[in-house]
């Protein structure tokens, strides 16, 4: 037996080992287990892992001769349908629900021989920032386990964070790949709408969000989102990437022009994540990059456009959730009184509070007000990103504008929790992809770079990451990982 | 509108239009976090872009359309699989009732 | 336009909603069978049970037959719709949501003319694609009616069929004319091929808008909704009642409330439906997992120019050649039997022999052996062969009734054929004729006499005698001129 020591494995790694005959995938996949099992019970990361079907899974890939990815261990973000699996998107409303069907992007996972070690934690039905909306309880940072990981994918950021799986699959609606990425000290990528299939993705705010890569680097990033970036007939919004993803070299940075929206950076910024910021820029330009600055007038909309438009879509996309085919049932004397006492009890506050903001802002009298208007909004947003690539190649941003907030420190206060994605949701209200890599530490803690690109610009925000991430000598694993807990 | 304060019958209302039996503890907690967090949605009402055409799609393409051709769906068991409460052949519910 | 309803100073006002289930194969946002009849839950997936990460992808077919429909009802057919959500909770609808079309339907203004003397225009407001619901069959309670059911079992098989949904301008002034309209409507969708719309089966379903106002008036009285009437018989009966009832309710200085109805064809009554949504707040808003749908004026043009002969334009045709407009109306509505009528008329090269024959042994045949015109033995190649033994003289009408039964009978004969075994060849010349004749006068020499007195009646009887004389057979034209001659002589 292979004495594998998975923390701080990356995938790439581990695929050098299992082609290089060093381990088996079944060797590979029981020390993950035997990770989880020694350090999962304080991160809590996971909500379901079944050891028999991880195993199981790992010898038919180590039978099968395959080669590439094959028999390289991932982790789903639970609010991915995976077939015979439990997936509850972090709600008490499909608990015990057992899906029919493989999301796309699993099955493509599947296709390319990676083993399921699990699902992972996160907020009741991706709404959130901070894993604390999870019906099964929060996730802690594996950096400070006082600390959220971020969200609405904080179960995935700390599963890898933590070295219980060497990359995982997350969502992105406002920045849930993103911050969680920058609150754990991993690279994450939101890509283009409409790149990657969201078929069996149990929807939160379909016109936003989109799945990508959790990694602790840049290529393993690129790595998983070839696996995934892939046209379906299953999704109707979905085509595909305009060329295939590369996997970067890093290299210099001559004649890129990055833009920096100055205005953006004037408030509510920890001088530590500014002061990485700052650092990053003068990395930029020692690789021979120019920065610029640009302007993005319409992204201090971007909360309130959001806001309306992503409560809005879960009100619809939520309604689903009624007792009468899968799922949570709570009796009652008709019909209306089953559907009232069934969402009343399986759903949680956050998930309340956004049904009927959504419910709110669609209903007569204030659609146009609400609905249309932040719509309007978005268009303005979008225009501003498409002004901003006119003259340069991709825009400079934090990921968040702090780090890891402790637990239970923003529950009570939604608008807190929301300003928290400031830096991340104009991005997804235009549909462009962003890459969010760490940059450094700030009092412990990881604090990351945003690269944002045009539409379809994947390759080169991967180009772009890597030649930081060279010169960030970023340690990606955490003090208290080491050597387990 | 800048100024939105929601009543706990306005309240009442949009938690019937979207099926949530809320107790009064939670109508008066959701009065108050809609009202503020409407509140700042509203920061967005006075702009004065009432001639920007709203984005309705997030793709720039249209017709992604599916040929017309069927294959068989799932076997009666896995479809009641998941009920909470299934007859030999479907799924039962409650009365419409009032 | 027939007859409007009109009373005590009252005219009826009333515009339909009309649902069509399209036959594609597969259903509107998935690839399940689009197919009726089978067990219950049995055509279902991922997508149409709605399960969390279900997506819908649009059926093209559904979006061309739509377009061909708009096109055939003279719809403007936009360069861009759009799909929508239309909210609302209940068993049925396994997303609480519909996905339907709401301010970009596919099929814009159109103009609907029933033809004919007592013709009339309906102005069609819009044509749009969504998908029907499931079925709950609901146990207790009285035969399928919601109220009083002890709770109910849901058969998601239907939900996701394609539907059209086609709502027209209140623009239809009488139950009949409502009657005539939905007629001819489903006659034309027949036609297209787009759909069997069999009310049985509920693959046409409508619902009218019904209200009443002072004669001369500009303004809509209110209106109610009554609901899924399944026969054109119902529909007319169903707003009949209705106009009654609101006509009562004005004359005894009542308030006619916005409410929906449900007709009870059993005891002719009307009775107010529970509504899905008290407040009736849809929340209509884009549909972001489908993309606008486009289309282009070249292709459009294309569809139009493909579309076959439409029963507005037969009866226009038939009525133009000098079919008489009852027939043609039949024509009109049946595509079957217009074809048939078609091949027969270009083979007979006489369009009102044809319609003759249809209208007349045929259609006997049809209705007494419960067979469509493509189901009968008697092909049109068959009946043309015995119309031309007719028209040569070989046989004449009554012999040809006869003929025709025998092919009916069997569907190895030939006309010729059976002319020939039953000896049914029209006796004619002046020679064989000339015999008969001279042996009825001889026999009746009284009616020769009164003949004579001035009495031309006679005539009618002696070529009865006759024609009883020759079987039949006797050329009756030619009889009838030779008698004349015999007796003038």
């Amino acid at each position: 037996m292979a004495d594998i020591d998975v923390i701080g494995l990356t995938a790439e790694r581990a695929m050098g080992l299992l082609r290089a005959g060093e381990c088996t995938s079944e060797e590979l996949a029981q020390a993950y287990l035997d990770r989880i099992a020694a350090v999962d019970d304080d991160v809590h990361s996971y909500l379901h892992v079944d050891p028999e079907r991880t195993l199981a899974a790992a010898r038919a890939q180590d039978a099968s001769g395959g080669d590439a990815l094959s028999g390289v261990p991932i982790a789903y973000k639970d609010l991915l349908s995976t077939k015979d699996v439990p997936t509850t998107a972090g709600s008490k409303i499909l608990e015990g629900f057992v899906p029919i069907q493989d999301a796309d992007v699993v099955a493509r996972g599947n296709e390319a021989g990676l083993v399921s070690l699990g699902k992972t934690n996160l907020d009741e039905f991706a709404m959130g920032s901070s894993t604390e909306h999870s019906a099964y309880g929060p996730t802690r940072n594996p950096w400070d386990l006082t600390r959220v990981p971020g969200g609405s994918s904080g179960g995935s950021a700390a599963v890898v964070a933590s070295g219980c799986a060497p990359w995982s699959l997350g969502t992105d609606t406002g920045g849930s790949i993103r911050q969680p990425a920058a609150f754990c000290g991993l690279v994450g990528l939101m890509p283009t709408y409409g790149t990657v299939s969201r078929f069996g993705v149990i929807a939160f705010a379909c016109s936003l969000e989109q799945v990508g890569p959790m990694a602790l680097t840049v290529r393993d990033a690129a790595l998983l989102q070839q696996v995934i970036a892939k046209d379906s007939p299953n999704d109707a919004t979905c085509t595909g990437p305009r060329e295939p993803i590369q996997v970067p070299e890093a290299g210099r940075l001559d004649g890129v022009r990055f833009g920096v929206p100055w205005a953006e950076l004037e408030e509510g910024v920890e001088p530590g994540i500014r002061a990485r910021f700052d650092e990053s820029l003068a990395i930029a330009k020692n690789l021979g990059a120019e920065i610029v600055g640009v302007e993005l007038p319409y992204s201090r909309h971007g909360l309130a456009a959001y806001y309306v438009i992503a409560p809005a879509e879960a009100s619809a996309n939520l309604s689903r959730f009624d007792g009468v085919r899968y799922g949570l049932r709570v009796d009652g004397k008709d019909i209306r009184s089953m559907y009232e006492a069934t969402r009343d009890a399986g759903f949680g506050p956050e998930v309340k509070r956004r049904i009927m903001i959504g419910t709110y802002a669609l209903s007569a009298g204030y659609h146009d007000a609400y609905y249309v208007q932040a719509q309007r909004v978005r268009t303005l947003i979008r225009q501003d990103f498409d002004n901003a690539f006119a003259n340069v190649d991709a825009i400079l941003l934090p990921t968040a504008p702090t780090t890891a907030f402790p637990i239970g420190a923003r529950l009570d206060d939604p608008l807190a929790m929301y300003a928290n994605d400031i830096f991340t949701l104009p991005v997804n209200l235009a549909g462009i992809p962003a890459l969010s890599l760490p940059n450094g530490l700030s009092d412990g803690l990881p604090s990351s770079l945003q690269i944002i690109g045009p539409a379809y610009s994947e390759n080169l925000l991967l180009r772009l990451g890597a030649a930081f991430e060279a010169e960030h000598q970023f340690d990606f694993v955490p003090a208290a990982m080491r050597g387990g807990l | 509108m800048s100024d939105i304060e929601l009543t706990p019958d306005e309240v009442r209302h949009v938690a019937t239009l979207a099926r949530l039996g809320l107790d009064d503890a939670e109508v008066e907690r959701l009065g108050r976090e809609l009202t503020s967090i409407l509140g700042h949605v509203n920061t967005i009402a006075a702009l004065p872009i009432a001639d920007v055409p709203p984005t309705k799609h997030s793709h720039e393409n249209a017709d992604s359309l599916r040929p017309d051709v069927s294959r068989p769906g799932v076997s009666r068991d896995e479809a009641l699989r998941n009920a909470p409460d299934p007859t030999a052949d479907g799924f039962r519910v409650p009365p419409i009732g009032a | 336009m027939s007859t409007p309803w009109q009373k005590d100073g009252y005219e009826a006002v009333i515009g339909l909603e009309i649902h069509v289930q399209l036959n594609t194969n597969s259903k509107m946002f998935c690839s399940c069978p689009n197919q009726f009849g089978d067990e219950p839950n049995t055509n279902v997936c991922f997508v149409c049970l709605a399960h969390p990460g279900a997506l819908p992808v649009a059926n093209a077919e559904a979006v061309r037959q739509s377009a061909r429909v708009g096109l055939a009802l003279g719809c403007r057919i936009p360069d861009t719709s759009e799909f929508s959500r239309k909210q609302y909770f209940y068993p049925d609808s396994p997303k609480a949501y519909q996905i339907s079309q709401y301010d970009q339907p596919l099929c814009a203004e159109g103009m609907f003319r029933v033809p004919g003397a007592d013709g009339f225009e309906v102005r069609i407001t819009r044509a749009h694609l969504e998908e029907d619901a499931a079925k709950m069959i609901h146990a207790g309670g009285d035969s399928g009616r919601i109220s009083g059911s002890a709770g109910s079992v849901v058969d998601f098989n239907r939900v996701g069929t394609p539907l059209l949904e086609i709502v027209t301008e209140p623009d239809i002034r009488s139950p009949e004319d409502a009657r005539r309209f939905l007629t001819l409507l489903r006659a034309t969708v027949v036609a297209i091929g787009a759909s069997e719309c069999d009310m049985e089966k509920g693959s046409l379903r409508a619902d009218a808008n019904v209200s009443i106002r002072p004669i001369g008036s500009t303004e809509y009285g209110t209106k109610t909704e009554l609901k899924n009437m399944n026969s054109f018989r119902f529909l007319e009966r169903g707003v009949e009642a209705e106009l009654e009832r609101q006509l009562s309710m004005l004359q005894a200085g009542e308030t006619i409330e916005q409410e929906t109805l449900h007709f009870d064809p059993a005891s002719g009554t009307l009775s107010s439906l529970r509504s899905k949504e008290q407040a009736h707040d849809y929340r209509y808003f884009p549909e972001p997992d489908l993309l606008p749908v486009t289309q282009d004026q070249a292709s459009l043009a294309a569809l139009a120019a493909d579309l076959p002969e439409l029963p507005v334009a037969r009866f226009e045709r038939l009525s133009a050649a000098g079919i008489v407009e009852a027939t043609a109306l039949v024509l009109a509505t049946d595509t079957e039997l217009a074809a048939y009528f078609d091949d027969l008329a270009s083979r007979t090269g006489d369009i009102k022999v044809a319609s003759n024959w249809v209208m007349g042994e045929l259609q006997a045949h049809l209705n007494a052996d419960n067979l469509s015109a493509a189901e009968s033995p008697v092909t049109p190649q068959r009946l043309a062969e015995l119309i031309g033994l007719v028209v040569d003289g070989t046989i004449n009408q009554t012999a040809a009734k006869e003929v025709f039964g025998a092919l009916v009978e069997d569907s190895a004969a030939t006309a010729a054929g059976v002319v020939a075994d039953r000896d049914l060849a029209q006796v004619g010349g002046d020679d064989a004729l000339g015999e008969i004749i001279d042996a009825v006068l001889a026999a009746h020499p009284d009616e020769v006499e009164a003949f004579k007195g001035g009495r031309e009646q006679v005539v009618g009887f002696l070529v009865g005698q006759c024609m009883k004389q020759s079987g039949g057979r006797a050329d009756a034209k030619a009889l009838q001129g030779l008698l004349r001659e015999r007796l003038s002589a």
